[in-house]
């Protein structure tokens, strides 16, 4: 099929999405569901078929092959007439409304989405171009990884964010010795409190990464035979290695519409229906940046939730109704080597007078809890949760109804979202910390028993 | 301690090759003593006249002796066949006992030590193995390295394995006259428990159940901190332990039949057959609480204990092929299929297996009660055909022999009638599902793939759909590997239990677009 990428028995009209990601697979798979007539088009060049690219660590570490990290069956795109073009977009003719491909014969469009996705971010550092220094984003990335590493004494992974994270992980699921260089005071110290990126720390010392909190790089050295040998860092010294990760952030991928007629800042300029300055043209995901970001939201969302709510809600405008991008709760999750992390609604990493913030932390160190209220009315605004799963409905309700801190402690047992058996004491550690930090007096539930999920 | 894992290695391997090599050592030797002992009266004489050119002889392989036994014994009864007289026929298998009772020298002079030296010592072998194993100590565990194991991957040493286990259920169900060094091994704990001489399937149990002990305190290293993984494993190693291997032997010790009380019509296909219903009826008190039990399993215990537990209550918790596979079989878990056309072969084969069972006991029970006239000996050969077919070549070879090819529920998942029953019973009328949290799904795939029954687990979890399907055996691994906190097992009220959700929560465009227009 992805041969004649022109030919198509539906007549409806022609909507052609670049990028195959999260966002842009979503969007087609709306599209179809509510207009069968519509032929679609997902052009990419990275794979012949979508996958999961928050599991490209997972291969790298064994979990799972190519094969499982695909959400859907190949025969799934045939089914549902979403018709793939593996290639790559060479230029896009916005007179013509036609897309030039690298190996394929152009292809024409009546609304062309943009989901292109994003590009690791290097800035500008001596010697980041040697082989051996790289970023991870894409599955040619991880592909680049698996032989840069093949024969690697040391690494060392620069940025302390969430693909920093993941790549030490992944080096030292093959006993790579990794050293960890984060700018910040604190693991991932510009979205986390200090206490929870503390947290993040400890557990990373204790999996033997040499974390380096305030460490900087200063420059990439060359082995003498074009490939890395070594890093110096900002107070000058110098470490040995065969193997750099780059995992300083991702911009939007918008190199293609370089000195085009489509307006860019930092993304592809969108408003709040994705609609770029050019008619019939929408940009989602990754690649997008809103004029106008939604309240107590970036202009650049760069998550695999938000590019699925890109997709889903411009579908929805293309076969209904235009409807404005409305998110509802923030909320993201993560894992850091061992330990799960969930948020939901707005936990800043520093805050005035105005928010308040109970915090529980688990003896051992290694599970915690955080939730941030407004001083005055203690509507809660945000939690936090290390090591314990909270259900997503009970908060996305809860921020919704601007329940209270204490409403919410209260009905502590139906936001539990972990495995039966877990101990669940800690509802009630969290009820004392709260009634020892605010001088309150809430009622401590008793614990159920050990057979109690037999009577829920 | 790094040297404790390659250690506890290589003395696994090293039991493993003896344990093999036991086929070809000891001697043979078939006596008049002998002879008598392990054959009926009315055929002693018969087979000491048949046999005459092997008694005295002393055999240096287990092999000769079996196939001489096997040529001679063939050859009366194909002298019969041929000159008609089929009533003269011996149908009992002597092979096997003949055999195993002709043995001599070193196996049969050492059994406790060579039993020592293979099974105890591999099982040692293992435990050092698993015990070094890294701690995780949160609930979601990793799945390090899976798919660059040969073993776990489907390479060489995994069709080594699995070629072998194949091989042992061959020789076990059709061959045990080449296998008696093995059962000797096993006469030490069958003398102790039972008073008995160990029949091929007490060697067979005692295998099987050090394999779901020894691997269940692998599943406790490597599930570390995850309680539901813990006592679920501790149940399937209890169920085994008690309930498979020391009751039955302790009733046989005081003359009752032989009883698994967790083993439960259909799996058990034998339970309404003739003779198991005569040999209840015939023990009393305690035979009657059997027949009654069974019955009461049937029809009351597994409807209602999946109606509030779902299946799980059986096949992850008590079942002993469950145990197996849980245990011994949690590497290859991750080699089942997922695909769609998998789960089509699936339903059509395992719920064909249930109306097989199905037939066949109603066929048994209606022929009993007609006095056989209904239908004579026919029942007979179903019952062969069945055992042959379902219980041995399915059950046996292809549910464990392969584990390394196609993941630890092949049974499970294509064969067992109790499975599929309980299964209709988990689909359309129980309180269990797996709920997915919310919006959280990243469609990482680590649930799926690691799902031993085949079930596309992603596919609901990213569409923040509940999971409520026939084949789930509620092991919790979806939820355990999950990265992410979306996947949690619960029993819950009927109502609300399949979900279809079209927009994702965490997204309002569309709802409140909704709510404007209404």
């Amino acid at each position: 099929m992805s041969d004649n990428p022109e030919k198509s028995t539906s007549k409806g009209r022609k909507i052609v999405i670049i990028g195959n990601g999260i966002a842009g697979v979503t969007c087609a798979r709306h599209i179809r569901k509510r207009d069968s007539a519509a032929q679609i088009f997902l052009i990419s060049g990275e794979t012949e078929h979508f996958f999961s690219r928050t599991a490209l660590m997972y291969l790298y570490m064994g979990h799972m092959k190519y094969k499982n990290i695909k959400p859907y069956e190949d025969y799934f795109w045939g089914k549902n007439r979403l018709q793939l073009v593996y290639d790559w977009v060479t230029g896009i003719d916005f007179e013509e409304k036609t897309l030039q491909l690298q190996q394929h014969d152009s292809i024409s469009y009546d609304t062309l989405i943009l989901a292109t996705g994003s590009v690791a971010n290097k800035y500008g550092w001596p010697g980041q171009d040697l082989q051996g220094v790289q970023g991870l984003y894409s599955y040619q990335d991880l592909e680049q990884m698996e032989a840069n590493t093949i024969s690697c004494k040391r690494a060392v992974v620069v940025g302390g964010g969430l693909i920093g994270i993941e790549m030490a992980e992944m080096l030292r699921s093959r006993d790579i010795p990794v050293t960890f260089l984060v700018r910040e005071e604190n693991f991932w110290g510009n979205v986390l409190p200090k206490e929870e990126a503390q947290l993040v720390n400890r557990h990373v010392l204790e999996h033997h990464i040499d974390l380096k909190l305030v460490y900087e790089l200063k420059e990439i050295l060359d082995d003498g035979t074009g490939k890395v040998g070594g890093v110096v860092t900002s107070a000058g010294e110098r470490i040995d290695c065969q193997f750099v990760g780059l995992a300083v952030g991702v911009s939007p991928n918008i190199s293609l519409f370089k000195d085009t007629p489509l307006e860019t800042n930092r993304g592809i300029l969108v408003d709040e229906y994705f609609a770029t300055n050019i008619p019939d043209i929408y940009a989602i995901g990754d690649c997008a940046e809103f004029r106008t970001p939604v309240v107590h939201r970036r202009s650049v969302e760069q998550t695999w939730y938000t590019g699925r709510m890109h997709g889903e809600t411009l579908a929805y405008s293309l076969t209904q109704k235009p409807v404005p991008y409305h998110p509802g709760a923030w909320f993201n999750s993560a894992k850091f080597l061992d330990i799960e992390y969930q948020t939901y609604g707005v936990v800043p990493a520093r805050w005035g007078d105005e928010l308040q913030s109970l915090y529980w932390e688990h003896n051992e160190g290694k599970i915690c809890f955080r939730a941030m209220f407004e001083a005055d009315t203690k509507v809660l605004t945000g939690v936090n949760a290390f090591g314990l799963r909270l259900r997503h409905d009970f908060f996305d309700k809860a921020l919704r109804n601007g329940s209270t801190i204490e409403e919410v402690l209260a009905r502590l047992d139906k936001a539990d979202f972990n495995g039966e058996f877990f101990d669940k004491g800690y509802q009630q550690d969290i009820v004392r910390a709260y009634n020892e930090q605010f001088d309150a007096s809430l009622p401590v539930h008793k614990k159920k028993g050990l057979f109690s999920f037999l009577r829920s | 301690m790094k040297y404790i894992k390659p250690i506890g290695l290589t003395l696994f391997l090293a039991s493993l090759v003896f344990f093999t090599s036991l086929l070809f050592l000891g001697q043979f030797r078939l006596t008049d003593a002998v002879l008598q002992e392990a054959v009926s009266e009315e055929h002693y004489p018969i087979l000491k006249e048949e046999l005459a050119p092997m008694i005295g002889e002393t055999y240096d392989y287990n092999f000769t002796f079996a196939s001489d036994f096997n040529a001679y014994f063939g050859a009366y009864n194909d002298r019969l066949r041929i000159e008609g007289q089929y009533e003269k026929v011996i149908w009992d298998d002597y092979a096997f006992s003949v055999t195993k009772a002709a043995s001599i020298g070193f196996v049969a002079d050492n059994k406790l030590l060579l039993l020592l030296l293979t099974i105890v010592a591999g099982s040692l072998g293992v435990l050092l193995y698993v015990l070094p194993t890294p701690q995780h100590k949160t609930g979601g565990l990793k799945q390090e390295g899976v798919y660059h194991s040969s073993l776990k991957s489907r390479g060489w040493v995994g069709i080594v394995v699995g070629t072998y286990l194949i091989a042992f259920y061959v020789l076990l169900y059709w061959f045990a006259e080449y296998i008696t060094n093995w059962v000797l091994l096993a006469d030490p704990v069958s003398i102790a428990l039972s008073g008995n001489q160990a029949s091929k399937w007490f060697m067979y149990g005692l295998i099987y159940t050090l394999a779901i002990l020894v691997m269940g305190v692998r599943m406790f290293r490597k599930y570390r901190g995850n309680k539901y993984q813990t006592l679920r494993t501790a149940s399937v190693m209890f169920f085994q332990l008690a309930f498979a291997f020391l009751i039955p032997e302790i009733l046989v010790l005081f003359n009752k039949p032989w009883n698994d009380f967790k083993h439960i019509w259909p799996l058990d296909y034998t339970f309404f057959f003739e003779y198991r219903v005569e040999n209840m009826l015939s023990s009393g008190a305690i035979g009657m609480f059997m027949l009654i039990w069974g019955i009461l399993l049937v029809i009351i215990g597994v409807p209602l204990m999946s109606y509030f537990y779902g299946k799980r209550w059986y096949c992850s918790w008590v079942c002993g092929c469950g145990g197996l596979a849980e245990t011994a079989g949690d590497p290859f878990r991750h080699l089942s299929t997922k695909s769609l056309k998998a789960w089509k072969i699936e339903r059509w084969m395992v719920h064909g297996v249930l109306v097989f069972a199905v037939v066949m006991t109603a066929m048994t029970i209606a022929n009993y009660f007609a006095e056989f006239t209904l239908l004579g000996d026919a029942t007979g050969v179903v019952h062969q055909w069945y055992g042959f077919l379902i219980s041995a070549a399915f059950a046996g070879v292809i549910g464990v022999g392969f584990y390394p090819f196609m993941g630890n529920r092949v049974w499970c998942r294509y064969g067992c009638p109790l499975a599929a029953y309980i299964g209709i019973v988990q689909r359309f009328k129980s309180r269990f599902r797996i709920t997915t949290n919310g919006g959280q799904c990243i469609s990482c795939g680590n649930c799926s793939t690691y799902c031993e029954m085949g079930i596309d687990v992603r596919w609901y979890a990213q569409r923040g759909q509940n999971v409520v399907r026939a084949s789930c055996v509620g092991c919790g691994i979806c939820a355990s590997v999950c990265p992410r906190g979306v996947l949690k097992l619960e029993n819950g009220p009927e109502q609300g239990r399949i979900t279809d959700i079209p927009i994702l929560t965490g997204n309002d465009s569309i709802t409140i677009h909704q709510t404007v227009r209404s």
